[in-house]
């Protein structure tokens, strides 16, 4: 090993009751990629160590679980904790187990409460990590929480951060984590009332929408396919935070209502249930006085 | 006797244990465990229909695409529209199905299976002028190895040329299944949980420059498929031949077949499809799928036993969390009451057993070169055999597809949601067969039901005591380190599980977390 003068910035990555849409999401990010994320110094000098990735790393077993008891020892303050998923609580967690310890399985949430509490800081990414998302949807089977919930019930108070989405996009968390490792923690005011990067989340949908003209001007469309504004179909850009309209998806191919479909306000807390039924129109007293 | 633990295995999509227990470095019985748990099928009572197609999509962030297309297939047939589907609409879903399988094929084999044969630290030699190989020279010398290190360490067979090329590989395989998820968002939206496959047809008519920019897309695809991704599996073959012989499973194989050529035949099993469905056993002798003979067995799951032998389409679930000899949370699906493995290789040995033209020259050259009769299939690197060339069969289709694309015909066709009705949607996943129930009341879901790839594998012993196809593949192997058993993670791994669709049915209540226990 040579002497380097590179930074290494610890990454543990979670993930509990969930899909690890997200993590493929960010295997989607292009400038930079994944691969620069995972191999290069991402900032000149700093080196995002991905230690633990349940969908990525090599090892499995005992070997990966002693990563994280490591982590939890030895660094702590000193590493970024990413939480993709929702944390079932039901039944002390018994709904997602990771891992085990001296034969006794180790629930999701023990990982969350003792890596969340030893962390520099902490991302929960998606709309599951950061808001309970499709497995907190009613009737909730596993009593599913976000992050913010377990942190605020057992008095954790490490920094956090909320990237929603389903999934989210991966410049909304590549951008966050080279803002991190640029200038650090964002300030209070750098977020929004759900602990949203306001770059990010700080417009509705509906403002930057392009078919928004249509909008305005009473153009509807009367079934899916057709062009026009969404909204009689159920499109939720009205009352969802996010900037898909103007940074578009997958190398800026196209976004949702660019496509065609109705917004399903995956961003927003409480999706699923209070975005839907995803096909039936929001009543007009739900949408905000935009631009005003 | 030993036992050796694996919790968590990684590089699967969810969250997997695998017990084995060793008797003189051999397995003597194996026990596959799902260990999260989310209800989605709970979730999805009472809701409008038509969110079964956005929610289920969130089972797996993996192959969404294919739970959008078994959903709006059970909800077309729901819907009374099954035979009604516009041919424009019927060759985007396909299109878009198929560049999911593209992603998750690469995906598979670079990013989810490759580092239990590719040693990335071998880099440390490399000498080369590629950029990116140089990348990965410097990020070993810097030291910090994660996610790369720790791993099982021992059999990495391959030469340090291979190994560099193949680390090269992996790299720009991240770059061709990211361009594959680019070509599905063209008509998709977005992807992971593309916008576009709805019941009726799809949202996005087909334009000049739309069809232009995913046959680009495409034909770069089918290059890397054609110029890396199957030479790959080929060196990984001839490096660890041994493998041809591992992992066997079950014999027995089953295909619901996939990408519709026929758009006005109701019954999928008719339907006339790129991917045929049919079994087809070790003799190579083909039946064809009768949907009825499904069912679900409970003896060894956490279910009331009262539950058991059910066609999903009256599908219960009823835990039973202290249930004397359950030990797993996934039902046993049975087809006629025998253990069947589904996934690419059920659909490439079905279509060699009935004489595919393309599908027989593919796999009889990869036989040949390999001296292996058909028997070799079944194995370890049968399957990842049989994932790259289906990878070829349904990117090669693809491209043929597009241009039957007939802009300014419709996309899509209007319904009415009736107050009562039922639904089945069956079609190949990436990953295997794929069902999906509904039953519709007051307009809503009164039940949804699917049975999805992981659930076939990875099963647990049915009501007269088989084990599930995993655990069949596990039992009898040899394992050399049991500090290091390379061969039940590669065993495991060439199923390509995905647990988060394995498990998402269940509704457990109260188990204590020191009951989680197999033995």
């Amino acid at each position: 090993m040579r002497e380097s003068k590179t930074q290494e910035y610890p990454v543990i990555w979670l993930q509990g009751a969930g899909c690890s849409g997200c993590a493929v999401s960010l295997l989607n990010a292009v400038s930079p990629s994944v691969r620069n994320v995972l191999v290069d110094e991402v900032i000149p000098g700093k080196h995002v160590n991905l230690r633990f990735h349940p969908t990525v790393m090599a090892g499995a077993g005992d070997p990966v679980i002693e990563v994280l008891e490591e982590a939890e020892q030895n660094l702590k303050g000193g590493y970024l904790l990413v939480v993709e998923g929702s944390v079932p609580t039901a039944e002390d967690g018994v709904y997602c187990v990771i891992g085990e310890n001296d034969e006794e399985p180790i629930s999701m949430l023990s990982h969350v409460e003792s890596l969340g509490r030893e962390a520099m800081a902490v991302i929960a990414l998606g709309t599951c990590a950061a808001f309970g998302g499709v497995p907190a949807g009613k009737p909730n089977p596993t009593q599913c929480q976000s992050v913010q919930e377990v942190f605020s019930s057992r008095s954790i108070t490490t920094p956090l951060i909320n990237i929603p989405g389903c999934p989210p996009h991966p410049d909304w968390f590549v951008g966050t984590v080279a803002s991190i490792l640029l200038v650090g923690l964002p300030s209070p005011d750098e977020l929004d009332v759900h602990l949203r990067p306001k770059l990010f989340f700080g417009d509705l949908i509906h403002e930057n929408c392009p078919r928004r003209a249509y909008f305005d001007e009473g153009k509807f469309a009367k079934k899916l396919s057709d062009p026009y504004c969404l909204y009689e179909l159920g499109c939720k850009g009205p009352v969802t935070h996010a900037d898909c309209p103007t940074r578009l998806w997958n190398n800026g191919v196209n976004w949702c209502v660019g496509n065609g479909s109705p917004c399903i306000g995956c961003c927003e807390p409480g999706f699923p249930d209070v975005v839907s039924p995803f096909y039936e129109k929001i009543t007009d007293e739900a949408i905000p006085n935009i631009g005003a | 006797m030993g036992k050796i633990v694996i919790d968590p295995i990684t590089r699967i999509e969810g969250h997997l244990k695998i017990e084995a227990v060793v008797d003189d470095g051999q397995v003597k019985e194996a026990y596959s465990s799902g260990t999260l748990f989310r209800g989605l099928e709970i979730i999805l009572r009472g809701r409008d229909p038509r969110d079964a197609q956005r929610i289920t999509q969130r089972i797996c962030g993996v192959c969404p695409a294919i739970h959008a297309t078994a959903a709006t297939l059970n909800l077309d047939s729901a819907f009374g529209i099954a035979d009604k589907i516009p041919d424009n609409g019927r060759i985007i879903r396909n299109l878009i199905l198929g560049s999911n399988f593209i992603q998750s094929h690469v995906l598979h084999f670079y990013h989810l299976a490759a580092l239990d044969y590719v040693d990335v630290t071998k880099v440390a030699h490399y000498e080369g002028n590629d950029p990116a190989l140089n990348a990965v020279k410097d990020f070993i010398e810097r030291g910090a190895l994660g996610p790369f290190v720790p791993r099982y360490e021992g059999d990495y067979r391959l030469p340090d040329e291979i190994d560099q090329l193949a680390t090269a590989h992996y790299l720009e395989a991240l770059a061709a299944r990211r361009k594959a998820h680019e070509m599905l968002a063209i008509f998709g939206g977005k992807m992971p949980h593309d916008m576009g496959i709805v019941p009726g047809g799809v949202t996005q008519p087909p334009t000049i420059d739309k069809i232009a920019a995913f046959l680009w897309r495409l034909n770069e695809l089918r290059d890397f498929i054609d110029r890396v991704y199957i030479p790959d599996v080929l060196a990984v073959a001839e490096n660890y031949p041994d493998y041809f012989e591992i992992g066997t499973g079950c014999g027995n194989l089953l295909a619901y077949g996939a990408f519709d050529l026929d758009g006005h035949e109701p019954d999928l099993l008719k339907r006339d499809r790129l991917l045929k469905s049919g079994t087809v056993s070790t003799d190579l002798k083909l039946g064809e799928v009768n949907a009825a003979k499904i069912a679900e067995e409970v003896k060894h799951s956490w279910y009331a036993d009262v539950s058991t032998g059910r066609h999903p389409s009256q599908g219960m679930t009823e835990p039973q969390p202290d249930k004397e000899g359950a030990y797993s949370w996934l039902k046993s699906p049975r087809y006629g009451g025998q253990v069947y493995e589904v996934g690419p290789l059920a659909r490439m040995v079905v279509a060699y057993a009935q004489g595919s033209p393309t599908v027989k020259e593919m796999v009889g050259s990869t036989l040949a070169r390999f001296k292996a009769s058909p028997a070799a299939l079944f194995s370890v690197l049968g399957r990842h055999a049989a994932r790259a060339l289906e990878c070829k069969v349904v990117a090669d289709a693809m491209a043929d597809w597009l241009l039957e694309l007939k802009p300014g015909e419709p996309v899509y066709t209007e319904y009415t949601i009736p107050q009562e009705s039922t639904g089945m949607g069956l079609v190949g996943g990436p990953r295997g067969a794929l069902g999906h129930w509904v039953e519709v009341r007051d307009h809503k879901i009164a039940n949804y039901q699917c049975v999805v790839p992981t659930t076939w594998n990875a099963s647990p012993r049915d009501d007269k005591g088989q084990p599930g196809p995993i655990e069949q593949a596990l039992t009898g192997t040899r394992v050399k380190d049991e500090d290091n058993p390379f061969e039940i993670v590669r065993i495991v791994r060439s199923f390509d599980p995905c647990l988060a669709c394995a498990v998402h049915l269940v509704t457990p209540k109260g188990r204590s977390l020191g009951k989680f226990r197999v033995l």
